[in-house]
């Protein structure tokens, strides 16, 4: 097969959210910039998010960006890098604001300002009282965000690679990235990017579990390819269960509708929340208020003829306020809850949601391994943002609205960093290679020739009824134990995986041979490093490890205040310190404490 | 339960493969989750890889899986299966098809860029955020809500005789999206931009838009808003 060969200053893997606003900055700075996106850019899975992005702007409350660090480093059970959390928290106001002035449809105070809302976790004064700090577009953000910044980038003339699927990173034999291989799915020509910067802004992989809220297209494609190009992946065991996915469909009811007054009840009716976080109710963090809907439905206290769900009620809510600020939800509990949420309750689970882990970075965006000693050691030419790096503001345990903002963020500052990289003379367009497409080829030349292998939808799901099992809301020694023996075997499966069709035209069979690739990775790498981790913090809760004196919540701070490092080869582990430092010498680092809420 | 069955016919179309395209007659037994037609689909799927159509979300709000359905254009993903034994499926209607389901949509997101799908102020940037009233806001609803499915503008009679020349009603949605919007300082460029024959002039009110948009929204309005515009200055 033969391979044409393309060369750009920049190549940015992926058009969602933290791509378009990584764009934004090469575009115009005048770098020759190939954006890929295996989907036209207002359909990434941005697109989907609906309560909005965290900036302390105090449009409604008293807010600042202290107590902003403070909720998220606590939400992240202080796994998250302090120093990445500060520089996110401060930028908040100028990347929302700067969204504004792209022309994103904002939701007005009385006196024409941003429209803010309540969110889980997000509080004033240190944890004391909910604050209003979700910059809202009705219950449309991600989308209304989206298409801000598409529309910004047409502006820009920014040159897109629509439909195009990236495969394989490629490095060079010191390990610096040079760029990418790719499939023109129209086509199903096999190209070389090749670049002096490369930005993945791939999202996540929610499509690991059986029960996602997640579009199909989240098969963490850049998270797969970093991982096989040998880039250690960090912090995998931290998947976050939205709690209010709609029973049975998946599709995400935004916390919002808790932000705007909504309550959650078990089976007898009963606000549970007030037993499980006496002060922020149903506002309690994510993992706090998804455990405790699991807790109430395993004991019996569930709803429905087989009591495994709760009910989300907005019915106390007047009609226009739900009309106004939650159309959205009203359509989708209507679509695929049946229920019109004015008059009935919608049935919602827990339901997977996002990856807090990634392919590590530091605030800067550049992708970080250990190399001589350094845990964090930039990767000469590589960059990334967004949900597929972990920089991490995260930590064990993401805060609603900050994952927008995180996008916003990263995007941005990954943006800024290649700008300046190359403006300084620090990027090279290094020698590719002779063999720098062989991995795709051969991928795709497996894949065209085997025979007697079973289908990618079978294996792709005993991948997801496996991790759903396995490596859920509440985690079991044993159960994930049998689970990193079971996803072995499907790794092992996947690699003789049969596709039919056959065809060089706009091949979605081979398209998912591909992403299941990439879908293995990312389950490997959250069953093992899940298993190792003898403690439970954030959103990751061992039987084993209870709430105890000395371990309070389960967390082991003494030997588990540690970042996961995960190797594709071998299925090897490392580890390395959490920045507990903040960025600049004048803020006060958030000191460890038990998490209550 | 009794497995439901679901009877496809199916527009089917490999140019690697096929001299024509054709109409395929397939039935897939459904599971209780099946809900939704792009479920169907995707099960459908599972049992024959070479079907190809496009999807992400899944739930209405990515534009991905617009297709026509028993003659009508909509979304798969907000399709009930209730009641919807017999399916014809077709590609959108009016564009290349590149493949089964899949057609070539350069033709409409080249309509759409020739709004100017961005917001205009060459005022200085503010510190904070441009203010705008709860009313002026208001303007906005029913407008930044398209999803760039191409539901509309492939229903409609106007754009598949002159897609090249004929902004469609997706396209002038936006436009008027940024009319409409306080911010916006190009309402002048934006009318010149649509002062032609063709570009706005071509929607003659058949409505077909409104009719098919799956999110509800209503272009035939958002286009006579700006033809009222259109008069106002000519007077």
């Amino acid at each position: 097969m033969s391979v044409v060969k393309r060369t750009f200053d920049a190549v940015i893997v992926g058009a969602g959210g933290a791509g378009l606003r990584a764009a934004l900055q090469l575009s115009e700075a005048g770098m020759k910039t190939a954006v890929l996106t295996k989907v036209f850019p207002t359909r990434s899975h941005t697109v989907a998010a609906q309560g909005g992005v965290a900036a302390s702007l105090g449009n409604s409350t008293e807010d600042n960006w202290h107590w902003h660090m403070y909720d998220t480093v606590k939400g992240s059970d202080w796994l998250g890098d302090q120093d990445a959390i500060e520089f996110m928290c401060r930028k908040a106001n100028e990347v929302v604001v700067e969204l504004e002035h792209y022309g994103m449809p904002f939701d007005r105070t009385d006196n024409g300002k941003i429209y803010q809302r309540p969110f889980g976790g997000h509080s004033q004064n240190y944890g004391q009282t909910p604050v209003s700090r979700s910059c809202a577009a009705a219950d449309r953000t991600g989308h209304a965000m989206l298409h801000a910044l598409y529309q910004r980038n047409v502006r820009a003339n920014t040159q897109f690679f629509v439909e195009w699927m990236a495969l394989d990173l490629i490095r060079d034999s010191e390990g610096n990235v040079l760029g990418v291989t790719a499939l023109e799915m129209e086509t199903g020509e096999i190209c070389i990017f090749h670049c002096k910067a490369t930005i993945f802004a791939t999202g996540g992989a929610g499509r690991i579990y059986h029960s996602s809220t997640n579009a199909f297209i989240n098969t963490g494609d850049g998270v797969g390819m970093a991982a096989r190009a040998g880039i250690p992946l960090e912090d995998m065991e931290f998947w976050q269960f939205h709690p209010t996915g709609v029973a049975g469909a998946g599709v995400l009811i935004t916390e919002g509708v808790r932000g705007e007054g909504g309550i959650l009840r078990n089976g007898s009716g009963e606000r549970f929340m007030e037993r499980y976080a006496p002060n922020l109710k149903d506002l309690a963090s994510r993992d706090v208020v998804s455990r405790a809907m699991t807790t109430e439905i395993n004991e019996g206290r569930g709803c429905g003829p087989d009591k495994d769900y709760v009910l989300l009620d907005i019915t106390h809510l007047a009609p226009e306020t739900i009309m106004k600020r939650l159309p959205g939800i009203h359509e989708i509990a209507m679509q695929f809850a049946g229920v019109d949420p004015i008059k009935e309750p919608i049935p919602v689970v827990p339901t997977c949601h996002y990856q807090m882990g990634g392919i590590p970075t530091n605030y800067k965006g550049q992708v970080v391994v250990p190399k001589d000693g350094n845990p964090n050691a930039p990767v000469a030419g590589f960059y990334a943002a967004g949900e597929c790096a972990c920089a991490s503001v995260h930590g064990a345990n993401r805060l609603g609205t900050n994952s927008l903002l995180d996008l916003l963020v990263f995007g941005k500052s990954a943006g800024e960093t290649v700008v300046e990289d190359f403006n300084s003379g620090n990027l090279s367009l290094r020698p590719l290679p002779s063999d720098a497409a062989d991995v795709s080829l051969a991928r795709l030349a497996r894949l065209e020739s085997q025979t007697g292998g079973e289908s990618v939808f079978d294996v792709g799901l005993e991948m997801r009824r496996t991790m759903q099992k396995h490596a859920g809301v509440f985690r079991f020694d044993a159960l994930l134990k049998e689970g990193v023996a079971r996803i072995k075997e499907v790794a092992e499966r996947a690699k003789t995986t049969e596709i039919k069709d056959k065809s060089k035209v706009w091949n979605t069979a081979r398209i998912e041979a591909l992403e299941l690739d990439n879908l293995i990775e990312v389950a490997r790498a959250t069953i093992v490093s899940a298993e190792a981790r003898k403690e439970s913090r954030g959103a990751h809760v061992r039987d084993d490890a209870p709430d105890t004196a000395e371990f309070p919540n389960g967390r082991n701070d003494a030997e588990w205040l540690k970042h996961t490092l995960w190797y594709s080869e071998g299925d090897r582990l490392d580890y390395k310190p959490v920045n507990l430092k903040p960025m600049n010498e004048d803020t006060k680092p958030i000191g460890l404490a038990k998490r209550t809420y | 339960m009794s497995k439901r069955t679901v009877n496809f016919k199916i527009y089917r179309y490999d140019p690697d493969r096929d001299e024509k395209p054709y109409m395929q007659d397939i039935s897939i037994d459904l599971e209780p989750s099946d809900k939704k037609l792009l479920d169907a689909l995707v099960r459908l799927k599972s049992k024959d890889d070479s079907l190809s159509f496009r999807r992400s979300c899944r739930e209405g709000v990515c534009g991905s899986d617009a297709m026509n359905i028993n003659g009508k254009n909509g979304l798969a993903c907000l399709t009930s299966l209730d009641g919807l034994d017999n399916v014809v499926l077709r590609p959108l209607p009016g564009l290349p098809v590149i493949r089964d389901l899949v057609v070539d949509m350069t033709q409409f997101f080249k309509q759409y860029h020739s709004i100017k799908p961005y917001l205009v102020n060459n005022e200085p940037a503010p510190e904070r955020e441009r203010l705008q009233s709860p009313e002026e806001r208001e303007e906005l609803n029913g407008l930044y809500e398209c999803i760039l499915c191409a539901c509309c503008s492939t229903s409609c009679p106007s754009f598949w005789w002159n897609p090249d020349k004929f902004v469609g009603p997706a396209g002038l949605l936006a436009a008027y999206r940024f009319i409409a919007d306080t911010r916006d300082q190009a309402t002048t460029e934006r009318l010149d931009n649509l002062e032609d024959p063709y570009r706005l002039f071509r929607c003659h009110s058949i409505m077909n838009c409104v009719d098919v948009c799956p999110k509800g929204l209503n272009p035939t309005r958002a286009i006579g808003k700006i033809k009222d515009m259109m008069v106002a200055r000519a007077v």
